[in-house]
């Protein structure tokens, strides 16, 4: 047997060198203090680490560190053909895999010019399988809002919710939450024979549940009392920091790419886009986004249900239907930079490419993260709340670390 | 709005002396602005009602490797109310280890910059004039090298943990 080799070596200093505190203990005023929270702590969502600085119970400053979760997606997708990037894409936002394949996919796929070709049973296939995850999505962001703020059992109902999710779109493509389904140039496989039944069917379920969730969470007096007039995020403010997704519609601005863009599909298909509108406080609160988030739920099943008329109606199962009849085998863009965007649970996800044209492998690929973005704002609207709103304000930006670090 | 459009109006506002050229590309045209007048630039499309572009969607930076001898910076700016889009190339040179390029931070226009171009420092060690805070965001702060630059190095230790790059040729 080999001797083992102790390889990491300890230095008190260590973790002071490689994330240090933005303020020092010795320059704080009397009665002011750090805290520090997470990168384990549960109500951060991840691993992300806020160092706050506070007075009493007031949080005066508040600097979030990342990068704990770090796993440098865009230096491997240097190396990797554009088809072979689309797992790491799923681990950027496991909460929503999907979303973030079918943006991948259709920004290269314009930058091959095939998106004319790609067959319309296809589109509605990729539309149907994201509107399913970007509702998996919110009841995430709802649920564990749910829990920061005091309330376990919203949580544990809609988990039992989204694990009908999980197993159909594990039905669909084998995996739970990273799925490689949506593929450049078509699908991994056709939806499996009697999915179309089964979605229905769950659809059917969902509607009351999803009335249910907003009697006793948004509808809920405790709710509202913790969340409303927390947080206010102005609409001039958000704009200028990038504020994308709910969080941008909660503020008041109608404004999603699935209409602006008109990408995909959703042309022709008809949805509403839900806005804030500050009914139980001011608008742009934190109650107001997780009540955008309900909402989209509901849109998102009016979205289902038309794709599933149409793929048992104009786009019907046929024998001869094979999703990866267009599916380039040498995925070689013209030399082009291209930046793509789209409307993932969270915002807008962008995708920047550079391709050389003379490699299938990318010059560059970038991530615009909508976690990100949104994020940034939190020191911004958190000056001069307390502590516990703190958590009340972060959870109601719905983030997601492997999306932020990469 | 058309793309030439939005650069005649451009152009007339703040003379062509800004704006050195442009490249249509395949799919989305580009606009070459130089390094210093980009902040002026930017604060014009921003305030310019017929332009008005209040949203920044994304800031990357391209490494065009050691014998080009430059980075790209590409501003991707959408207009909401008027439903345009315009992404900006700044070219600049990659300058040495012990003086780092450096480019005008455009935070004062847009403050969703600020995290971005912190993002761009500290994967290609760009330093940006005037930013309100420019630290390491997602690597640690002791770490050595700028990793998305093409002659990037990793180092041998990091805190005595071996540094693999499974990902090296």
């Amino acid at each position: 047997m080999s001797q083992r080799v102790i390889e990491f070596i300890y230095k008190e200093e260590n973790l002071r060198l490689s994330e240090p505190n933005f303020f020092r203990a010795e320059d704080l005023k009397p009665g002011e203090m750090i805290i520090n929270l997470g990168p384990q702590h549960p109500s951060t969502h991840g691993v992300l680490r806020l160092e706050v600085l506070t007075d009493g119970e007031t949080v005066k400053e508040v600097i979030p560190h990342m990068g704990y979760l770090h796993r440098c997606f865009e230096k491997h997708a240097e190396k990797l053909p554009y088809n072979q990037i689309i797992p790491f894409v799923d681990r950027l936002d496991y909460m929503a895999a999907m979303n973030s394949e079918h943006i991948f996919a259709m920004g290269v796929e314009k930058m091959l010019g095939i998106e004319d070709k790609i067959p319309k049973r296809t589109e509605y296939i990729r539309v149907l399988v994201a509107e399913l995850n970007r509702i998996a999505s919110h009841f995430i962001a709802v649920g564990t809002y749910a829990i920061d703020i005091g309330a376990v059992t919203p949580f544990l109902w809609l988990m039992r919710d989204r694990e009908h999710i999980n197993r159909m779109l594990e039905w669909v493509c084998g995996a739970r939450m990273l799925y490689n389904y949506i593929w450049i140039g078509g699908l991994f496989y056709d939806l499996p024979v009697g999915f179309e039944e089964r979605c229905r069917e769950f659809v059917t379920y969902l509607r009351p549940k999803l009335k249910e969730l907003q009697q006793l969470v948004i509808n809920n007096k405790i709710f509202i009392e913790r969340t409303a007039n927390v947080g206010i995020l102005p609409l001039n403010l958000a704009i200028n920091y990038g504020i994308s997704g709910p969080c941008l519609r909660a503020s008041g601005l109608r404004y999603d790419l699935r209409r602006v863009d008109q990408y995909s599909v959703y042309p022709e298909l008809d949805f509403d886009i839900p806005v804030g509108e500050g009914q139980v406080g001011t608008k742009g609160d934190c109650w107001d986004r997780n009540y955008v988030r309900v909402l989209e739920c509901y849109e998102s099943l009016k979205i289902i249900e038309q794709c599933l008329d149409q793929l048992c109606g104009n786009h019907k199962r046929t024998r001869d239907f094979d999703p990866q009849a267009i599916a380039p085998k040498k995925i070689r863009p013209k030399a082009m930079d291209f930046y793509i965007r789209g409307e993932s649970p969270k915002g807008e996800l962008g995708f920047f490419f550079r391709s050389t044209g003379t490699y299938d492998i990318p010059a560059r690929v970038h991530g615009r993260s909508p976690c990100m973005m949104n994020l940034a704002v939190l020191p911004e609207i958190s000056r001069g709340v307390m502590v516990a709103d703190l958590i009340a304000i972060l959870g109601s930006i719905d983030v997601v670390m492997g999306e932020i670090d990469r | 709005m058309t793309f030439d459009q939005i650069r005649i109006i451009l152009t007339e506002k703040i003379g062509a002396e800004f704006v050195s050229g442009e490249d249509k590309g395949e799919l989305q045209p580009q606009l070459n602005v130089h390094a210093d007048s980009l902040r002026k630039v930017c604060s014009e499309l921003l305030s310019n009602s017929d332009l008005y572009f209040d949203f920044l969607s994304s800031i990357t930076a391209v490494d065009n490797g050691t014998s080009v001898n430059t980075f790209d910076l590409l501003y991707h700016l959408y207009s909401i109310p008027y439903n345009h889009s315009l992404v900006l190339k700044v070219t600049i040179p990659r300058g040495t280890d012990e003086s780092l390029p450096s480019v005008d931070s455009i935070c004062s226009v847009w403050q969703g910059a600020n995290w971005q171009e912190r993002e761009i420092y500290d994967m290609f060690g760009i330093l940006f004039n005037d930013h309100p805070d420019l630290r390491r965001i997602l690597l640690p702060e002791d770490w050595i090298g700028f990793p998305l630059r093409k002659d990037y190095q990793t180092q041998e230790f990091y805190h005595g943990i071996k540094v693999e790059n499974p990902i090296s040729n």
